[in-house]
């Protein structure tokens, strides 16, 4: 990230919050400072814990489903647990049909991924949820809008945009209203809210042990016994929010992979709505 | 996005402004992802799935198989059990109506047995009665003859006369014998 100039040192005395920007590790490798272009390129942590994730994610994935015995043993049933509850509780469930197991990749794939990244977040050292940085939430959540439009385009052909954007047993004279609601709802809030969520949960929940994490340092370095002591009320406090946090990540991994499967089957069903 | 990327562009710092480096490595990175679960991963899951649920459903219908066919088997017994003890009952009456016609037969057959020995027995006492009074008719009138010419002293040697008087006197007993035996 380009540095902007924090109000690092602005007070002789008090607490300086945190900012986003402290969130944001320095590159690792900053190859494109010199080039000064408008996107900072860059190599940092965040990309570094997104391979990381593909990596773990396929090696577990690999080794459970390598061997494909009939009675699974420890590894592979924790795989094949993993896999059906993706592929039957939100792909069978959600678009249900016969043909839910061609879009059963997508989800696994986002499911796990997602899960793991954010997972990363509540792991010492790493510490970083990879989808509390912007770009990857918007990347993973314009995947699935390019999916869910692509399929309802080549299922439906363009007659899709109608079927999506008029709702049907409305009245004419009601349709100037609820075909622009229509329109913003499904082509434009939709993808937004649902990169926006994740991303803002992970990057929330990541400030604030960030912050709780730099109260505590303050509080500790001010030689105030009092401040001090309050310091274990804090403690506790983040020790709950990452709690909170665990779930928030596990919880946000599922909503955002079962808002895809209700994309997924409101663009093969369009016709139906 | 298109707006953040604006925004990000002319503020610099909007939290909502993405690293684009990040964009892409998070699409190459869903990309290699999705790329082996399509290629390995689904299709080892689905085919254990597939072989477990074959395998479940094969026990069953083996297991279903394996009960009609003991069902089968156990009616046949049955059937046959039912078979054999008819064809038991029937060898059963068989033997009695047999016997007794054995026993009917053997019975006949003993009294014709017991009638022919008693009917030859007849003919043969019969036989040997004549064949006795025959022998004694000759004898009685040699004896008598030898006798009474003994008693009478004189010779009966006129054998016409004599055998007449012996003639006579054997019918005259033999009508008092046949008179006694009727009596």
């Amino acid at each position: 990230m380009i540095a902007l100039a924090l109000p690092a040192a602005t007070t002789e005395e008090g607490f300086v919050a945190p900012t986003i920007e402290d969130t944001h590790y320095r590159d690792i490798l900053p190859w494109g400072d010199a080039y000064g272009v408008w996107f900072d390129p860059g190599f940092g942590k965040q990309m570094l814990m997104v391979i990381l994730s593909v990596v773990l994610i396929a090696t577990f994935f690999l080794v459970a489903s390598r061997r494909g015995q009939l009675v699974p043993g420890k590894m592979q049933f924790l795989g094949e647990s993993a896999y059906g509850f993706v592929r039957n509780s939100i792909g069978k469930d959600i678009i249900g049909g016969r043909d839910f197991l061609k879009y059963v990749p997508w989800l696994f794939t986002a499911f796990f991924f997602v899960l793991v990244n954010n997972i990363f977040g509540a792991i010492p050292f790493l510490q970083l949820p990879s989808f509390s940085h912007p770009g990857s939430a918007y990347a993973i959540a314009a995947i699935f809008y390019l999916l869910w439009v692509g399929i309802g385009i080549k299922k439906h052909g363009l007659r899709y945009f109608k079927l999506a954007v008029v709702p049907s047993g409305v009245p004419w004279y009601i349709l100037p209203i609820v075909v622009p609601i229509e329109i913003i709802s499904n082509f434009i809030v939709r993808p937004v809210t649902h990169s926006l969520r994740l991303f803002a949960t992970m990057l929330a929940g990541h400030l604030i042990v960030t912050l709780a994490g730099s109260a505590i340092e303050y509080m500790v370095s001010t030689g105030n016994i009092l401040l001090q002591g309050t310091s274990v009320l804090v403690l506790a406090g983040a020790v709950a929010m990452y709690m909170l946090e665990a779930l928030i990540m596990v919880l946000q991994a599922y909503v955002f992979t079962l808002l895809a499967a209700i994309y997924i089957e409101g663009a093969l069903h369009a016709d139906a709505h | 996005m298109l707006n953040a990327a604006i925004m990000a562009a002319e503020e610099g710092s909007s939290p909502l402004a993405p690293n684009w480096w990040e964009f892409l490595v998070t699409l190459v990175g869903f990309a290699v992802l999705m790329f082996i679960v399509i290629k390995f991963v689904m299709p080892a899951f689905e085919k254990t799935f597939a072989e477990r649920t074959a395998a479940i459903e094969g026990g069953i219908a083996k297991a279903e198989a394996a009960q009609a066919e003991a069902n089968a088997a156990l009616n046949e017994y049955k059937q046959q059990l039912v078979d054999a003890r008819t064809e038991a009952n029937r060898i059963r009456e068989e033997a009695r109506a047999e016997g007794a016609q054995i026993l009917a037969d053997l019975k006949e057959k003993a009294a014709a047995e017991s009638a022919r020995i008693s009917e030859q027995a007849h003919v043969q006492i019969e036989a040997e009665r004549q064949a006795a009074v025959v022998s004694l008719r000759a004898e009685v009138g040699t004896l008598a003859t030898d006798l009474a010419s003994r008693i009478v002293g004189e010779s009966l040697a006129d054998d016409a006369r004599s055998s007449r008087v012996v003639d006579r006197f054997l019918a005259d007993l033999e009508t008092s014998s046949s008179a006694g035996a009727a009596k």
